[in-house]
């Protein structure tokens, strides 16, 4: 995907990554900015959607704002040799936004399982992670669960002119 | 954390109805107003004022930095309560930062603050961590996804 990433789409990103225009024509306006025709602008943005350079465009609201007070990382130790087939049924569930394996950092850190939940309360979450833990059974050598107390930053991609 | 901000019906369906697929057309404000029963002025001012009041963080394309040839990585640090303010106006001071949360487990003392690192190029994020450990004086813990199972960020407002 990269090497179709050009210096035009870069540009396109500057100009959009702080969000659109809130204009009846926000991608005419883009490209007056960007200074290529509205057309090639819609179909840049396009081309990157369908590729995945843009994951989705769209909304993106604050979740405490919406009801979400509580969102827990629920990080679990599982061995590596399952971990391919419990991440995806992890990642399954309705209530998980977010799914990865990541590196274990010993010894300060031995979990490779992150999944990400969201509710109402910490009690709602703590439910779900249960969910999770049977679904990972006698795999789950040790897990624990961080609450996000205060959201300290979040602008999003920033890349510079 | 604060309580939930007041919304009202139209609020929650603009903000259900377009956490993705916005179109993109000569007037994609009048086609999605079109939808919700509103008129396209109507979506625009309920857009600006939710933006306003930080209901949303954000209206726009979402980019997977990783897809134009960058790197997006989550990493933590184990901040001292002490020292809290110092380091995270150090982490916050850099752009590469594109979100940090203060996280914690009920055993305490462990990484208890997360943050996203979004650079144009692989060697950015080293160099961002360098930065972060030169000035802090802590260790950066870096945790680059080996395997991507699920990623869909849309909740429906509950509020």
């Amino acid at each position: 995907m990269s090497e179709t990433f050009d210096a035009v789409d870069r540009r396109l990103v500057l100009a959009t990554q702080g969000g659109l225009p809130l204009v009846p024509r926000p991608y005419h306006q883009v490209a007056e900015q960007v200074g290529i025709p509205a057309d090639e602008v819609m179909a840049r943005l396009a081309r990157m959607l369908a590729g995945g350079v843009i994951r989705r465009i769209g909304a993106v609201p604050n979740h405490y704002a919406i009801g979400y007070t509580a969102n827990g990382m629920s990080v679990w130790d599982v061995p590596d040799e399952c971990i391919d087939e419990l991440g995806r049924q992890v990642g399954a569930l309705a209530f998980v936004t977010h799914c990865y394996h990541r590196p274990r950092r010993l010894p300060d850190w031995p979990y490779n399982l992150f999944a990400m939940v969201h509710g109402g309360s910490r009690a709602e979450v703590m439910t779900k992670v249960a969910e999770i833990a049977a679904i990972i059974g006698s795999d789950c050598r040790a897990h624990d669960v961080l609450f996000s107390t205060r959201i300290l930053k979040k602008t999003g991609l920033r890349i510079g002119a | 954390m604060h309580e939930p901000t007041q919304i009202d019906a139209l609020d929650r369906a603009i903000i259900d109805g377009l956490q993705g697929g916005f179109p993109i057309c000569e007037r994609p404000y009048a086609q999605v107003a079109a939808g919700l029963g509103m008129s396209e002025a109507e979506l625009l001012e309920r857009l600006q004022r939710m933006l306003d009041a930080r209901l949303l963080t954000r209206f726009g394309p979402m980019f997977q930095v990783e897809r134009m040839g960058g790197a997006f990585v989550l990493a933590a640090l184990r901040v001292p309560e002490g020292d809290w303010q110092r380091v995270l106006e150090i982490v916050n001071a850099l752009p590469e930062v594109a979100h940090n949360y203060r996280r914690e487990s009920e055993r305490g003392g462990g990484l208890n603050m997360w943050f996203v690192l979004a650079t144009e190029s692989a060697a950015g994020i080293d160099a961002a961590i360098h930065r972060i450990e030169a000035a802090s004086g802590l260790p950066v813990f870096p945790f680059p996804k080996l395997q991507e199972y699920f990623v869909e960020m849309k909740l429906a407002v509950r509020a």
